[in-house]
């Protein structure tokens, strides 16, 4: 038996179902609020139970993340490393990061003012997508098809300008059918995976209601899938991809505390399980 | 117990753990459950959606 803990900030299905398997499989298992729990500088992993493997599921980005800086810092070992999270959470760094890995991904221009992104815009014509470097759920992911459009959002980011707002990830339109696919991996391997259809909006986000069908995972998907993994650094993540009309799958995104409700009701493995095994799995190497 | 906002009662189901949000059926009020001891509850407001949520 192993101890395993699920760090939470906001109890949802997922968390539910992950401690669910977990003491089906006979492990003990607890869930810990990351906004109640106390680390300083003289914390010692001792003073805590955390167990053999904890997994992140923090439902705020920010409050994860620094939250498992902090267990990296107990040197207790956690599901998905800083690192992977900072890559996952920021798609700037994860677009570089699989074009650098040759893995077939959006052409995107970055821009670090509003006048370049105008001037950007203006070389690169329209349509394109704005996308905030952090953020989820397809939260002010636009599609700029003219230049009115673009001119509005920038002006928009310049009246907020909060610290990211003067980054500027301006992606090409991917001609491709009103779908995209995302796979479930695990330790580099894909799992599941489920077509997530829209039928009145470009975005896909299944917390904006598009409907889940499964997937068959190819060996091209489960290849891609596998260097997109690995190139993040690995562990439990959610790999979305478009089927471009032009030039077939790209990977568009990697997530790090991945959602699974909406693939749980189509997928024919038990996802929570499959992570639990590879938790507990990950601390016995 | 009844919601804090409207005082309509609030469905609180049995196993409903610590860390769970729960609404209420009459005026949407969103409330996380803070304390659960058997049978006795104790709830605190939910955090609104941050822009930076998600996965």
């Amino acid at each position: 038996m192993s101890k395993i803990s699920i760090v939470f900030d906001r109890l949802r299905t997922e968390e539910k179902m992950l401690q669910k398997e977990a003491e089906e499989l006979g492990h003990e298992i607890s869930l810990i609020d990351a906004k109640t729990t106390q680390i300083n500088t003289d914390s010692q992993i001792q003073d805590f139970n955390f167990g053999n493997i904890v997994l992140e599921r923090c439902v705020s980005y920010y409050r994860g993340l620094y939250f498992t800086a902090c267990l990296e810092f107990l040197d207790v070992p956690v599901i998905n490393k800083f690192n992977v999270s900072t890559i996952c959470g920021n798609k700037l760094l994860t677009s570089m990061l699989l074009k650098k890995n040759n893995i077939p991904t959006p052409k995107t221009h970055f821009s670090f003012s509003a006048d370049a992104a105008r001037e950007n815009l203006n070389d690169t014509g329209y349509p394109m997508v704005i996308k905030p470097v952090i953020g989820s759920w397809g939260r002010s992911v636009v599609p700029l098809k003219d230049k009115d459009t673009s001119d509005a959002i920038i002006e928009q980011r310049e009246i907020t300008d909060g610290p990211l707002d003067r980054i500027f990830y301006l992606q090409e339109m991917i001609d491709r059918p009103p779908r995209d696919i995302r796979v479930i991996t695990i330790g580099d391997k894909a799992v599941t995976a489920m077509y997530r259809k829209s039928s009145d909006s470009f975005k896909t986000n299944i917390a904006l209601g598009a409907e889940p069908e499964i997937c068959e995972i190819t060996n091209e998907i489960e290849g891609l899938c596998a260097s997109a993994s690995k190139a993040v650094g690995g562990g439990i993540l959610g790999v979305d991809l478009m089927e471009d009309n032009e030039n077939g799958l790209v990977v568009h995104e990697v997530n790090n505390t991945v959602e699974f409700k909406g693939l749980v009701k189509v997928a024919n493995i038990n996802i929570p399980k499959e992570m639990i095994e590879f938790a507990i799995n990950s601390v016995r190497k | 117990m009844n919601c804090p906002e409207c005082d309509a009662e609030l469905n609180i189901p049995e196993d409903a753990a610590v860390g769970e949000i729960v609404s209420c059926g009459d005026c949407g009020a969103d409330y996380e459950i803070s304390k659960k001891d058997g049978s006795t509850v104790e709830i605190k407001e939910a955090e609104t959606v941050g822009e930076d949520w998600g996965e």
